[in-house]
């Protein structure tokens, strides 16, 4: 059977095509992903495929494309709607947590509203303040949402289709520094539950909990690590909201150490939720404080040499390895 | 018998119906007051005395699987989309067989089975989903309306805007029923919009829109029938402006010591729709008394029935999170 390969670029198109291909009810819509083919490519030649009605192009209005999805939604299509830059999800705020997260438990069950907003985000190339910020710690915090954040091709496919078909409104975020990212991946898509974390590499020192780009920062960092004698193993949550806390605790139970890395701000990010619910559950197997690796407190500067500054690293997530086992005097 | 002659369009048998309806709405708003004031009902309130025509009007005018989103101000709209007063009342009390089942109040009133989507606390909130919806209707191929209610107010804020521009753009099958009460809460309109005549806001985005006197429920069934056809037939989305009177505050126990106390009293005098209607009608003293009698015991009943309804269970509040 062969294998293809898909970028993550790819990937997410396919689930979006397939998904259209055996459903109706599913279309997508959002800021230039007609003709264009999405600012980042992603639903290119997917206007040629499904015409106009069903690859919707939208005015600049992030509040009635969510809010218009949370209608079709309430309807009982499956809309999956763009928005162009997880920036601009500030826009839409109000209609996804005030109206999608709570249409279901206002009504008292009446309701379902199975939404995906599909958005990116990612620095590394002076995109500026307001064009890569990492806002998916806000969400997790909202109950009513789902919010999904997936690393790998395979992964991004299998968790968009899964998301497509939730019947909660889900906020999946892309990361734009790996849409180019290859992979092979099964012919058929296999579904990924949504709420399942997933294990990149064994270890046996150290649990780093990461997530978006800093999933692979953390395996670089981790082979580094190995070099030095750490063995490091690398959870991926893949879900932020429901967070899959009986994996990662299992993981730090068997290290004793653990980090969390993620390229947004470390303060109040989703580490700190991580870094709560393993202090909490494994707290007699701890042997050093929980290590946070994330941007440091500021807005994302333009000159390169500062954004590179701002954002974390591979050599970030080792040096946070690091300091977990120096407690034992181990090197 | 000669002014059934003289009108055309809505019988005079209708039109009773509409009084009878719009009764029952003020009775239903002049008891929520009464057990709020009495410290019966959690939270805050607002009624919509004064606005019952275009309740009702807008209302009777919809068609079967056509949907409406509400405002804050929605038990008007509740009542007249066929929401039973006891479902709504016991919602107000909290309870089980409230139409949320507790879990949403005053300001979330839903009764999705009945097309009513939701009131929503959220000045604009509910319009965007209304585009939806429409769009939903017109993906279908379905001879639906989906139409949004909302006061002047929410004329200013962006998904007023975004919503109409988006409706128009793509012709969905929804009417915008502007309620002009000519107050944002205190803010009289002339503080917040720097125009007199809204329906410039639906010009501006090219929406054709209709204008009526909210206080005379003939008219408003009339020209809301008239725009509900526009966007059944696929001729795009209205803006239909109800000139309309909030006759109380903004909510239950406001002074609003922000008007004219006059003007007001003015406007209960002259701008009563129930009033209005009553003449219109020629209705007789006894007519009168038995309707009201006939509504008040629809009130009286439903407040009857929320007090023996059922308190949720405290940890029913952990269900229906999540679908």
């Amino acid at each position: 059977m062969s294998m293809p390969e898909l970028s993550y670029r790819e990937a997410v198109r396919d689930a979006l095509s397939q998904a259209m291909r055996q459903d109706e009810d599913v279309f997508i819509m959002g800021e230039d992903i007609a003709e264009m083919g999405g600012s980042m490519g992603v639903t290119q030649g997917m206007l040629d495929e499904f015409g106009p009605e069903r690859v919707r192009n939208t005015p600049i209005s992030e509040m009635a494309i969510v809010g218009s999805g949370i209608g079709a939604a309430m309807q009982g299509m499956r809309p999956v709607v763009e928005v162009m830059y997880e920036d601009f999800l500030t826009i839409s705020m109000e209609q996804i947590v005030n109206q999608a997260a709570k249409h279901r438990y206002m009504s008292g069950g009446q309701l379902k509203v199975p939404l995906t907003i599909r958005t990116q985000g990612g620095a590394g190339w002076s995109p500026g303040a307001q064009h890569a910020q990492q806002v998916e710690a806000w969400f997790v915090g909202v109950p009513g949402l789902k919010v999904v954040f997936a690393s790998t091709p395979g992964d991004v496919r299998g968790l968009l289709w899964s998301a497509i078909y939730d019947d909660n409104p889900v906020v999946f975020f892309e990361h734009r520094t790996l849409y180019g990212l290859k992979e092979e991946v099964a012919e058929e898509i296999e579904p990924i539950p949504i709420g399942q974390a997933r294990v990149h590499r064994q270890g046996e020192d150290v649990t780093v909990v990461a997530t978006g780009r800093l999933v692979h920062e953390s395996l670089a960092a981790a082979e580094e690590a190995e070099q030095q004698g750490v063995s490091v193993e690398v959870v991926d949550p893949r879900t932020l909201q429901p967070l899959d806390e009986e994996a990662i605790v299992a993981s730090v139970k068997k290290t004793n150490r653990c980090v969390v890395a993620h390229e947004a701000v470390t303060r109040m990010g989703f580490g700190a939720e991580v870094a709560a619910v393993v202090q909490h559950q494994a707290f007699d197997w701890l042997d050093a404080p929980v290590e946070r690796v994330g941007a440091k407190f500021t807005p994302l500067p333009f000159a390169p040499v500062m954004e590179e500054y701002v954002i974390p690293h591979a050599k970030d997530v080792l040096a946070a390895i690091q300091k977990t086992v120096q407690r034992d005097g181990a090197s | 018998m000669a002014k059934v002659e003289q009108r055309r369009g809505v019988s005079d048998e209708t039109l009773r119906e509409f009084f009878r309806e719009m009764l029952l709405i003020r009775r239903f708003e002049e008891k929520v007051e009464e057990r709020f004031r009495a410290g019966e009902l959690p939270g805050f309130l607002h009624v919509a005395i004064g606005q019952e025509a275009v309740a009702v009007g807008v209302c009777r005018a919809l068609a079967d699987g056509d949907v409406i989103a509400s405002t804050h101000r929605a038990h008007g709209h509740t009542l007249a989309k066929g929401t039973h007063p006891n479902e709504l009342m016991a919602e107000l009390y909290g309870k089980v067989e409230g139409c949320s089942h507790g879990y949403g109040g005053s300001m979330h009133l839903y009764d999705v089975e009945r097309g009513n989507l939701g009131a929503n606390a959220v000045v604009g909130g509910g319009l965007p989903a209304i585009v939806g919806a429409a769009l939903a209707f017109k993906f279908r191929g379905e001879p639906r309306v989906a139409v949004a209610f909302f006061g002047d107010g929410a004329t200013n804020i962006g998904t007023f805007h975004e919503s109409l521009n988006l409706a128009q753009l793509w012709q969905v099958p929804a009417v915008f029923v502007c309620e002009d009460n000519h107050w944002a809460e205190s803010t009289p309109e002339s503080q917040h919009s720097p125009i007199r005549d809204l329906t410039k806001r639906a010009e501006a985005f090219g929406m054709k829109s209709m204008k009526v006197d909210g206080q005379d429920v003939e008219e408003v069934n009339k020209v809301a029938a008239r725009a509900l056809k526009h966007a059944r037939d696929g001729k795009g989305p209205i803006f239909l402006l109800c000139e309309t009177e909030r006759l109380v505050g903004h909510y239950i126990g406001d002074p609003q010591v922000y008007r004219d106390k006059d003007e007001l009293h003015r406007l209960e005098e002259t701008a009563d729709p129930l009033e209005l209607l009553r003449e219109k009608l020629g209705l007789s003293d006894t007519e009168y008394e038995t309707l009201d009698r006939e509504v008040q015991e629809l009130v009286d009943a439903s407040v009857e029935f929320a007090k023996n309804g059922t308190d949720p269970n405290p940890e029913d509040a952990l269900k229906n999170v999540y679908a």
